[in-house]
């Protein structure tokens, strides 16, 4: 029997993108009550890739929800930047998503009624404000989507829709980039294309990307895996390898399965 | 299969509510008529059979040809004195104005009665009950029916002014009585007079209008009626008590079916609109439950099966909405008949009467029109390949090519308005004939091309909506031509609505400038002084004469003349006078002739008879002496005078009475209508009206019409508001993921609300524009058919109530998205991006 010590994150990086300080997210009261996170805290750092692991109903897509702003929680603190989420209204928060945060979701993430470009650019569109040329240009050249701009998704593939949507989480310049899951729906080669793309743009741009998945393969293209079980942190891992994640993770089986 | 659709209903309930108000709206519309129109013809047979309940026999004789006016005493006394007859009364009736204790008119709004009181041998008349005093028996006196004497505080024995022709006179109340009477149960009132009183002011001293008589025991009716009508002249009417109530009631009825067509031909136009709401919920529910619907089909339902299964849901939506729609239509019919006279001020009393047919076309119609609305939805239900079911991808609505469906449109809508065309230029009632049909089939290939419209009409505003409300405006306008088959269905149900209405604005306009123009083109006058009945005495014409600043008083005298062998209603005039009051607008000869005692005759007329200026004419005036007229001149048919005008000189020496119905008065600054009414101070029951009074008078009932009309398509538009909030509702439910990532990327709350009640006012817009069209031009063609018949006609655009129409459809779509945009903007992101 392996026990799965938990090492505890290493709070110690000096410039992060986000942050979550003891906290907590509960449902329910008395009998019905389920913690879904419990007192945690955990920081993600720009230019960093971090990946967040653990079983399902680990409370890992609700630790990425909270620290994203499109989910409440019940104690503790969020910080984006040097924004405190816990203070603010819904339209600050909608205001906060739209302007320092971009998403990736698993599917679903394009309107069928606007091209490829408008999509990428619906934040900027929404805000009422013009998109940056250059990084504009510069983001949709990484992600090789030059030539489908006025294609309307239904006329793109999945890996296609997807690049689309990598592109539109980029191209507002965000503080950090939140991804659910956003392989989860492709083929193995396009998902690879997809995640190359997001550690391309941490390397190259800076930029801060969380990413959920349960794909260990996913995983290793992060610098940093987190991983969750009830609701807790329970290990870190630097530099994973796929085979070291899901060395990592059936380990956790073995010890939720005895536990 | 029964039980599935049963529980799908169950399950569907929400989404299926605006289905069933649509149904329930027009059900109740139609069984609320036909129970009125139950209740009211019901009602109203009960009360004449009471009213003849005291007659056995009523004989009348109209005898002209011996100069004998009714008839006359000796003939009464012959009745009375036959064996056969029990009671015999003789009856005068006539019109007489009850003033209030003010010297005010009472009772405007319903007819003033007059009779005579008859009494029997002991000494009652069996019509009236008095329930307090007696009937009048001198000269002096008058009895008042109940309700008159009620509403106006008269007591036995007090004095009441009665306004007949000329100065009202003043009676003693000897009498308050109650009646049987139809026109007295409906509102009336009724003034009681001594017989020979009756005689003198509405016939001639000693004869009657007619006799009622009840038999002797052992005589029949009929037998009576056989027994009197020997001692009348071959041509008097003598009917029994029964027979009288039957053609009354008929009569009544007819009154009451002819409001119910109408009323009918609208709840027709109601259900016909409800019919695009109802196939469009069915479309979504079938669209919605497609991979639930492959199931059935991949566990081995046959394609017949699914279409009945969602045929059995529409029978049940159709059932529930009837049942409702019923007992509403129940309330709506007795809220009506305490609010809506249909033969005067009041209805008859009465049971509100449901009969079975009644229930039966309420079922029938209820359950018919859902079920046909989601025949073609439940066949498309039925082609979801049992695949569907397996497969994990959003399975696109059908977007079957609307290349048929599209040239199929055309073709109808060319069709139609080619027909209109033909119609609007070949006039008349075979014109306005073929602008029917062709309306129908306008508005048909219309409604079929609307989903192909809706794209380039909707693309208009699309930068409008960018310009001015952002990725919001942007996402609304594309959502609305999302899918244009349901968008079109949304529109559709407007459209009617709105096209009916809008042709209706522009007929009513242009008929309105037309009696404009010829109000202030022939009437030079400023007043016109007319009466509330009994007709204006002679008295009047010098009393206005004397009123200071007055410069001409031209009455308008009524009698009728043979001319060239054709029975005419002729205007008598003083020439003099009548050149000042009116300009007729003459199109051969000159005004001038009527002094000379030629006539004058309104184009139509001499047209149809062959007649032009300087024919000389035989005529035969109304005491059946002949003479010659010649034509001096010819003018353009109108509203205002009488297709035949001459002199009172040439009429005069004919005419046994005076029967002046209208006085023109022109003035000179400084006289006003109070000086007028001063002069005519005797005389309660005289009406002056200024020149927007002459206006209204000649233009008729027109804009009360109008608003009526107005009235009853509004609950077409209620229908199409929850058309729309149906179709809003769906494709929020549908479009909840994007909704839920539109939030996730930073659209706040007011975003989404707004993009969705800008989808819902592009659609109304869309569908009033359509609608507005369509109208304007089925108006401009049912106008073209009349132009001949109206003098000053021009067609009319009347932009500031089409204005009115589109801010009122804008504001409707505003409401229809009132709920549907707040259920979006509340959607919880997460749930609605992880819906699978």
């Amino acid at each position: 029997m392996t026990t799965a010590s938990p090492t505890g994150p290493r709070t110690t990086i000096p410039t992060a993108a986000a942050r979550a300080i003891e906290l907590s997210k509960v449902y329910g009261d008395g009998d019905t009550r389920v913690v879904a996170l419990d007192r945690v805290s955990v920081g993600f750092g720009q230019s960093q890739f971090t990946a967040i692991m653990g079983p399902s109903g680990s409370g890992k897509s609700t630790l990425m929800h909270c620290v994203a702003g499109l989910d409440s929680f019940s104690s503790g603190s969020v910080r984006v930047g040097d924004v405190e989420l816990g203070s603010l209204t819904d339209r600050q928060l909608t205001r906060l998503r739209r302007d320092k945060i971009g998403f990736i979701f698993q599917a679903f993430n394009l309107l069928p009624t606007l091209t490829a470009l408008e999509n990428i650019t619906l934040p900027m569109g929404i805000a009422g404000r013009k998109p940056d040329k250059q990084w504009l240009d510069c983001v949709i050249q990484m992600v090789g989507l030059s030539g489908r701009l006025s294609h309307r998704p239904t006329q793109l593939s999945g890996g296609q829709q997807q690049r689309v949507a990598v592109a539109r989480a980029l191209a507002s310049k965000p503080d950090i980039v939140f991804g659910d899951e956003p392989t989860g729906n492709l083929d193995s080669r396009a998902g690879a294309e997809v995640l190359g793309f997001l550690r391309d743009s941490v390397r190259t741009l800076g930029q801060a990307v969380v990413m959920v998945t349960h794909d260990p393969v996913a995983a290793s293209y992060a610098d940093r895996v987190v991983f969750l079980a009830d609701g807790r942190i329970v290990d870190e891992m630097y530099e994973p390898t796929a085979d070291g994640v899901l060395d990592r993770m059936k380990a956790f089986d073995t010890s939720f399965r005895t536990s | 299969m029964f039980r599935t659709a049963l529980r799908n209903v169950l399950a569907h309930k929400a989404r299926l509510l605006m289905t069933v108000l649509a149904v329930m709206l027009g059900v109740a519309f139609v069984s609320g008529t036909l129970i009125f129109n139950d209740t009211l013809s019901n009602g109203y047979r009960d009360q004449t059979a009471k009213s003849y309940a005291h007659v056995d026999v009523e004989a009348r004789s109209y005898d002209t040809s011996d100069k004998i006016p009714g008839i006359s005493g000796k003939t009464f006394d012959d009745i009375t004195r036959l064996d056969q007859v029990a009671e015999a009364a003789g009856r005068v009736d006539g019109t007489a104005d009850v003033t209030d204790k003010d010297g005010r008119l009472i009772n405007s709004g319903s007819s003033t009665s007059a009779a005579n009181f008859a009494p029997g041998k002991d000494g009652q008349d069996p019509l009236y009950v008095f329930t307090d005093g007696s009937g009048p028996t001198e000269p002096g006196q008058v009895a008042l029916d109940k309700d008159t004497a009620e509403k106006n505080g008269y007591e036995v024995g007090d004095t009441v002014r009665i306004a007949l022709k000329g100065p009202a006179k003043t009676y003693k109340l000897s009498g308050i009585f109650t009646t049987d009477d139809t026109s007295v149960a409906l509102g009336d009132s009724l003034v009681l007079f001594d017989t020979p009183v009756a005689q003198r002011l509405f016939l001639q001293p000693g004869f009657y209008h007619y006799v009622t008589a009840t038999a002797a025991p052992g005589t029949s009716s009929t037998e009576l009626a056989a027994t009197i009508s020997k001692l009348l002249p071959g041509d008097a009417d003598v009917k029994t008590g029964q027979q009288l109530a039957d053609e009354r009631a008929k009569g009544g009825a007819g009154d009451a079916s002819t409001l119910s067509a109408i009323l009918l031909a609208f709840a027709g136009v109601a259900l016909f609109v409800s019919v695009f709401l109802i196939a469009n919920t069915f479309t979504m529910l079938a669209a919605q439950r497609a991979r639930e619907l492959a199931l059935l089909r991949a566990v081995g339902a046959s394609r017949g099966q699914v279409t009945r299964s969602v045929l059995i849901e529409a029978m049940v939506v159709g059932a529930v909405a009837s049942a409702a729609g019923l007992g509403l239509g129940a309330a709506m019919a007795a809220v009506a008949r305490s609010t809506v006279g249909v033969f005067g001020a009041k209805n008859p009393d009465g049971p509100l009467v449901v009969t079975s047919t009644t229930v039966l076309v309420a079922a029938v119609v209820g359950v018919l029109v859902t079920m046909l609305a989601a025949w073609l939805p439940a066949r498309r239900a039925a082609k979801i390949p049992p695949v569907a079911a397996i497969g994990s991808a959003h399975l696109p609505t059908t977007t079957r090519s609307l290349v048929l469906r599209n040239l199929l449109g055309g073709m109808i809508t060319l069709l139609g308005a080619t027909v209109v065309l033909a119609g609007a230029g070949a006039g008349g009632s075979l014109g306005q004939g073929l602008v029917g049909l062709g309306a129908v089939l306008a508005v048909t290939g219309v409604i079929v091309l609307i989903p192909l419209l809706s794209r380039p009409v909707i693309a208009v505003a699309h930068p409008l909506l960018r310009r001015g409300f952002g990725v919001s405006g942007k996402l609304a306008g594309q959502n609305a031509v999302r899918s244009p088959r349901r968008t079109g269905a949304t529109a559709s149900a407007l459209a009617i609505g709105l096209t009916l209405v809008s042709a209706l604005t522009v007929l009513a306009a242009t008929l309105g400038q037309a009696v404009d123009k010829v109000t202030t083109d022939i009437v030079r006058a400023d007043y016109m002084v007319t009466d509330s009945g009994a007709g204006l005495d002679p008295s009047a014409v010098a009393d206005l004469r004397k009123v200071q600043g007055v410069t001409a008083v031209s009455q308008e005298q009524q009698a009728w003349m043979q001319i060239d062998g054709s029975q005419q209603d002729v205007t008598g005039v003083t020439p003099a006078d009548f050149q000042k009051a009116l300009r007729l607008p003459v199109v051969s000869g000159s005004q001038d002739t009527l002094a000379k005692g030629q006539i004058a005759v309104a184009e139509n007329l001499a047209r149809s008879n062959g007649w032009k200026v300087g024919d000389t004419l035989p005529v035969e005036y109304e005491d059946g002496k002949s003479g010659r007229l010649t034509v001096g001149a010819v003018f353009e048919h109108n509203d205002v005078v009488l297709p035949v005008v001459v002199s009172t000189d040439v009429i005069e020496p004919h005419a046994d009475k005076t029967s002046i119905l209208k006085i023109y008065v022109k003035t000179e600054g400084g006289t006003n209508e109070k000086a007028l009414a001063d002069a005519l101070a005797g005389d309660p029951g005289v009406k002056i009206g200024d020149r927007q009074d002459i206006r209204d008078e000649i233009s008729g009932e027109l804009d009360t019409l109008l608003n009526v009309l107005y009235g009853l398509l509004a609950i077409s538009l209620v229908i199409a508001v929850l058309g729309v909030v149906n179709t809003l509702a769906m494709s929020v439910f549908e479009r909840q993921r994007e909704v839920g990532m539109l939030r996730a990327v930073g659209l706040d709350r007011r975003g989404v609300t707004r993009m969705i009640q800008l989808e819902s006012v592009v659609i109304s817009l869309f569908g009033a524009v359509i609608g507005l069209g369509l109208g304007a031009f089925l108006g401009w063609a049912v106008g073209e058919t009349m132009k001949t018949e109206i003098p000053g006609y021009a067609w009319v655009l009347p932009w500031g109530r089409f204005a009115l129409f589109m801010l009122l459809a804008a504001l409707v779509g505003l409401l229809a998205a009132m709920w549907p945009a707040r259920s979006a903007a509340r959607l919880n992101m997460l749930t609605a991006i992880k819906t699978e």
